[in-house]
């Protein structure tokens, strides 16, 4: 039993970090500041490195890795702060042609989740894949890491009757719970395929300048999708979980970077205790997070999965707040890249699993007597 | 990434478990708290069961693996802990163990394994605490001896003790970090003062100790002369590293009677108090997957913990304090004030957690400038 990644594992992520480097430095990061439009040659180069075929099986053209490995990837991936609907592409290879290879950009919208129903990169999209509902979910598994993503293989629609909506349910303004007869039930979780620009939406500017958003007012249901709803839930929490991991292990580095270079009073301001404090905080943050993270991948639980969220997501919104505490007024600059992770940590937060859910769902469980070790 | 267990470990538990659950309806009913020779009597008594059943050495002769299933299992289920023998099983074994000669080993190790020999430590004083290397009991070299004149506090388990792994101020001339010495003082020696000491729990957990001329062979030091501090980290790699192992599982557990707790006595209705159970069961999950990352680490480093340890430390000590807070919470106004509550003295026993074993502040410390190679400074 050795929680930490192995040899290879490590391997993964050094070549992650090294591809992501080269193709997304810091000069195409502050150009997608200033320009949030998708860059699609990154995409497909993305594409060409396996990004999003990580998990599909080498029969398919996948890299046929598990999801321990695409939590490190991930991680990395939240470390250079790459934008674009990253968890869409990548639990939706092989399920929508052209997302694994990064040709079409495919987004993911939960309308089911609190009402929030936020799209990231609308204009981006080639396609959208929407869900709804709320599927019974409490401690299903995410299956073993050799097994497929989300929906691989599986283009049979579902059972349940009445998904046909008439298309110019486009138009409607009505919310989807209330439908009409035909509507699914209330407790079942669904997924369907709507082209990019079947969705009313009202327009929401963005708190994070590297990830436009809109806001979707209604939508058609169209051409169901036999996606295990539930589990790509989990699954998108969980490698929201890695992006934030990834980005509140920077923002400790960029943190720590600068208290060992920037002198005050006559020393290096790292010297200080108090923010010394600042930074061993962070650093604990991550590495719990990281346990957290990690071992979930590896569980197959809905549970650690959402606990590793709240964690992941505390480290990534605490530690860029105590980045920015660490840099002083140089921080506060929009030329520092510490607002990045910040708006991106608070994005994220609001994503797949909101602290409050979360926090009910874990306490529910306590009841339940479910503390697995 | 594994958290699977190798078939022996598997087979390990199974019989453990079999094991635990045939001897523990025999043990006797549990002793006064207050009665220390009683506590010591039956904390002893526990470890040679433990002795003659072949788990005896489990805290520092077995892998970290095995070391880890032991604990989980004793806790899970509800096997007395290593009470009096916490500092002999968790501290003072295995540095001997790690650092001692193979005459020492042979000397001091079996009689902590067969519960016959309690141990305390003989770190901290009035003026140094945290800052340990302020040590100012001294040691003069007499012929075979060691003379030795101090005070040592927080001392626990001083009274029913036999031996006391102490620290000694061997050369006042060096830099503070160089002078000391690592020795294995008996508690009967002549000139040896023991004060129990109250603390803010209520009952006394902790005794000063003064020493006059207190004469201790020369051939009880443990590691080279001067050499004292470096023991001392190996000492209190343990003490961090993998000693809170089976409190964690303790705290999960509690965690799970607070949330039916409240579920019964109405608190449950309580949005805020339910979202804070919610969030602390994600804290305890995850310091229990940190236990297990770092077993990892030490099994890959020859078993002994690292600077990881502080990292578990800290956070844990902060999670059990906002536990037993949780817990008052869910008692209501008149069980959080009653102070013969078990949660109640769970709770005061908690504060001593960011204290003990190097204060949270010392902690921080170490992870800045030895993990995240911050500048030395304060």
């Amino acid at each position: 039993m050795d929680l930490r990644p192995t040899a290879d594992q490590r391997a993964l992520q050094a070549s992650a970090r090294d591809l992501l480097a080269c193709r997304f430095g810091r000069e195409r990061l502050r150009a997608a500041v200033d320009s949030p439009a998708l860059d699609r040659a990154l995409w497909r180069e993305l594409g060409a490195a396996g990004f999003f075929a990580l998990r599909l099986p080498e029969a398919d053209g996948g890299v046929g890795l598990g999801l321990p490995e695409a939590v490190l990837v991930f991680e990395e991936a939240g470390r250079a702060l790459l934008p674009g609907p990253l968890v869409a592409g990548h639990l939706l290879a092989g399920v929508v042609p052209g997302a694994a290879t990064g040709e079409r950009v495919v987004g993911l919208c939960d309308v089911g989740a609190d009402g929030a129903r936020l799209w990231e990169h609308p204009a981006d999209c080639d396609e959208l894949i929407l869900v709804e509902g709320t599927g019974p979910d409490a401690s299903a598994e995410i299956g073993g890491s050799d097994a497929p993503p989300v929906g691989a293989g599986t283009d049979a629609p579902p059972k349940t009757a009445g998904l046909d909506a008439p298309p110019e349910d486009a138009g409607s303004d009505a919310p989807p719970e209330s439908a009409g007869p035909g509507a699914p039930p209330e407790d079942a979780a669904h997924a369907y395929w709507n082209a990019s620009d079947w969705p009313t939406l009202a327009p929401l500017r963005s708190v994070d300048p590297l990830t436009p958003l809109a806001r979707v007012v209604s939508y058609p249901r169209r051409a169901p999708r036999a996606l295990d709803v539930p589990r790509l839930r989990r699954e998108a929490a969980l490698l929201t979980a890695a992006l934030q991991l990834g980005s509140a292990a920077r923002t400790v580095e960029m943190a720590v970077e600068h208290a060992r270079r920037r002198e005050q009073f006559g020393v290096r301001i790292g010297a200080f205790q108090a923010v010394k404090h600042l930074c061993a905080e962070m650093l604990i943050r991550v590495e719990i997070a990281r346990s957290a993270v990690y071992a979930a991948s590896l569980t197959g639980q809905s549970l650690p999965v959402i606990g590793a969220k709240v964690l992941a997501d505390e480290a990534a919104v605490r530690n860029a707040r105590d980045c920015l505490q660490v840099h002083g007024g140089i921080g506060f600059t929009w030329e520092a890249d510490v607002h990045l992770h910040l708006k991106r940590a608070w994005l994220r937060l609001e994503q797949w699993q909101s602290g409050a859910k979360a926090e009910e769902a874990l306490a529910e469980a306590l009841l339940a007597g479910e503390v697995a070790v | 990434m594994d958290l699977t267990y190798t078939p022996e470990e598997e087979e390990f538990r199974v019989r453990l478990r079999e094991w635990l659950a045939k001897a523990l309806p025999e043990l006797p009913a549990r002793p006064d708290p207050l009665d220390w020779p009683a506590r010591r009597a039956y904390d002893l008594g526990w470890q040679r069961r433990l002795y003659d059943a072949g788990y005896g050495s489990l805290h520092w002769d077995a892998s970290p693996t095995q070391r880890l299933i032991f604990l989980e299992e004793t806790e899970l289920a509800g096997a007395p802990y290593v009470g009096a023998n916490f500092v002999g099983l968790l501290h003072a074994g295995p540095t001997i163990a790690a650092e001692g000669t193979d005459e020492q080993r042979a000397r001091w190790l079996p009689p902590i394994l067969r519960g016959e020999a309690v141990w305390c430590q003989g770190f901290s004083e009035p003026d140094a605490g945290s800052d340990l290397a302020a040590l100012r009991t001294r040691a003069v070299r007499d012929g075979d001896d060691y003379v030795i004149t101090g005070q040592k506090t927080w001392t626990s388990h001083a009274e029913i003790a036999d031996w006391c792994e102490l620290l000694v101020r061997t050369d006042p001339e060096a830099p503070r970090h160089r002078g000391i010495s690592w020795l294995a003082m008996p508690m009967d020696a002549p000139g040896i003062t023991v004060r129990p000491l109250r603390t803010l729990a209520g009952p006394a957990e902790f005794a000063e100790v003064f020493l006059d001329e207190v004469r201790v062979p020369v051939a009880n030091r443990v590691g080279a002369e001067h050499d004292g501090w470096r023991v001392t980290m190996v000492t209190l790699s343990f003490e961090r590293g993998t000693a809170f192992v089976g409190e964690v599982v303790a705290c999960r557990r509690t965690l799970g009677g607070l949330a039916r707790t409240a579920r019964v006595n109405g608190r449950w209705d309580d949005p805020v108090l339910r979202r804070r159970l919610g969030r602390l069961n994600a804290e305890f999950t995850a310091l229990w997957r940190l236990i297990q990352w770092n077993v990892g680490a030490a099994g890959a480093a020859g078993g002994t913990p690292g600077a990881g340890g502080s990292v578990f430390k800290l956070r844990y000590s902060q999670a059990r304090q906002e536990l037993y807070d949780a817990a008052a919470e869910v008692l209501g106004t008149a069980g959080a004030l009653d102070a013969d509550q078990e949660w109640t003295a769970a709770r005061l026993s908690s504060l001593s957690y960011t204290i003990a074993a190097g204060t949270s502040q010392i902690q921080r410390d170490i992870i800045a400038e030895r993990l995240l190679d911050l500048p030395k400074g304060r």
